[in-house]
């Protein structure tokens, strides 16, 4: 038996990177997954794959986090295959670094959009079955940046130093009805959103980081669980870093 | 059949643990009723539920008191 046998999760942003890792250590606890995505329908039929390929059942949906009439699709149709939902991981995420002084509306929105307001539209969509149930988790991610800041990405700190908030507010407003919510900062994480910074970025991140290694996206995933599972009965509203010791 | 006042009693009595003799048209949820702002969210729920229809947020901030929790129930299932 696993941790979470019985259960039911959404993880947004599955199909690929951190999410994927999530979704597939959600199902290797026992729990039933919809692996949510927005574009990359090839990759979350392949996290999909994995997991049945481990005995897990998952299924993918496509819903922009953005959206409130895709939000509520998504857990809809997650109600409907699976007749509860216990956790939610807020996941999806993405970047439009560019310096302050540089920074477009346009970039600033889009991240703003999906990073910050697609946890508040998932979070409210899921509280109404989950406060019915009087029980569930929510584990929103955020990022040491966040908390630490980080030049180049003022879109990107700042929605997620909102997640954080968010989280707290979420925690307190929904703990008297058996609802957690905590969130996880990863530090400096191999994906494909790392992947892309440059060479010279990476090596003084590399530098600050005293475990002196990049984090997996295992790591992530393994925290995450922790947080959705029982083990964390007496613990909400907190933000735990997984990122090697980088921001204390 | 029950009347609609009945069935909202029933939620309001089962979901805020008060006696139906406090039930009254006239009272106020938060006020007279004990509920918090999430009690009533899920109150406006439950009667969601109970009358199978969806009430907005917009109406839901409305319904203070018993009565207008009836009269919008009674307006929407006309």
């Amino acid at each position: 038996m696993g941790k979470l046998t019985g259960k039911s999760a959404i993880v947004t942003g599955a199909s690929r990177g951190i999410g994927r890792a999530i979704a597939i250590a959600l199902a290797k606890e026992g729990a039933k997954v919809a692996v949510n995505f927005a574009g990359s329908e090839d990759k979350a039929a392949e996290t999909v794959r994995m997991i049945e390929e481990t005995g897990g059942e998952a299924f993918a949906v496509r819903a922009s986090v953005s959206s409130q009439e895709d939000v509520k699709q998504l857990v809809d149709e997650t109600m409907e295959r699976f007749g509860s939902i216990d956790i939610l991981v807020n996941n999806a995420g993405i970047t439009k670094d560019n310096l302050l002084m540089r920074m477009k509306e346009e970039e600033w929105d889009d991240v703003l959009s999906t990073n910050l307001k697609g946890v508040f539209l998932c979070t409210k969509a899921v509280a109404r079955p989950m406060m019915k149930k009087r029980s569930g988790t929510i584990v929103n991610l955020a990022s040491v940046v966040g908390v630490a800041g980080n030049a180049g990405q003022a879109n990107y700190v700042a929605a997620k130093a909102g997640v954080i908030g968010l989280t707290k507010t979420a925690a307190k407003e929904l703990a008297t009805r058996g609802i957690r919510v905590n969130a996880v900062a990863p530090g400096f994480i191999t994906t494909d959103m790392t992947d892309k910074l440059p060479e010279e970025v990476k090596e003084a991140m590399m530098s600050q980081i005293p475990l002196g290694k990049l984090g997996d996206p295992v790591n992530v995933a393994r925290a995450v669980v922790f947080l959705a599972s029982d083990d964390s009965a007496y613990i909400t509203g907190q933000t735990l870093h997984v990122d090697g010791g980088m921001v204390m | 059949m029950a009347t609609v006042l009945e069935r909202v009693t029933k939620v309001i009595v089962d979901r805020l643990g008060v006696d139906e003799s406090e039930v009254k048209p006239e009272a106020s949820f938060r006020e007279d009723l004990g509920a918090d702002s999430l009690d009533v969210v899920e109150l406006v729920m439950e009667l969601e539920d109970e009358f199978d229809l969806e009430i907005s947020d917009e109406d839901a901030e409305k319904i203070g008191t018993v009565g207008d929790a009836v009269s919008y129930i009674e307006e929407k299932t006309a």
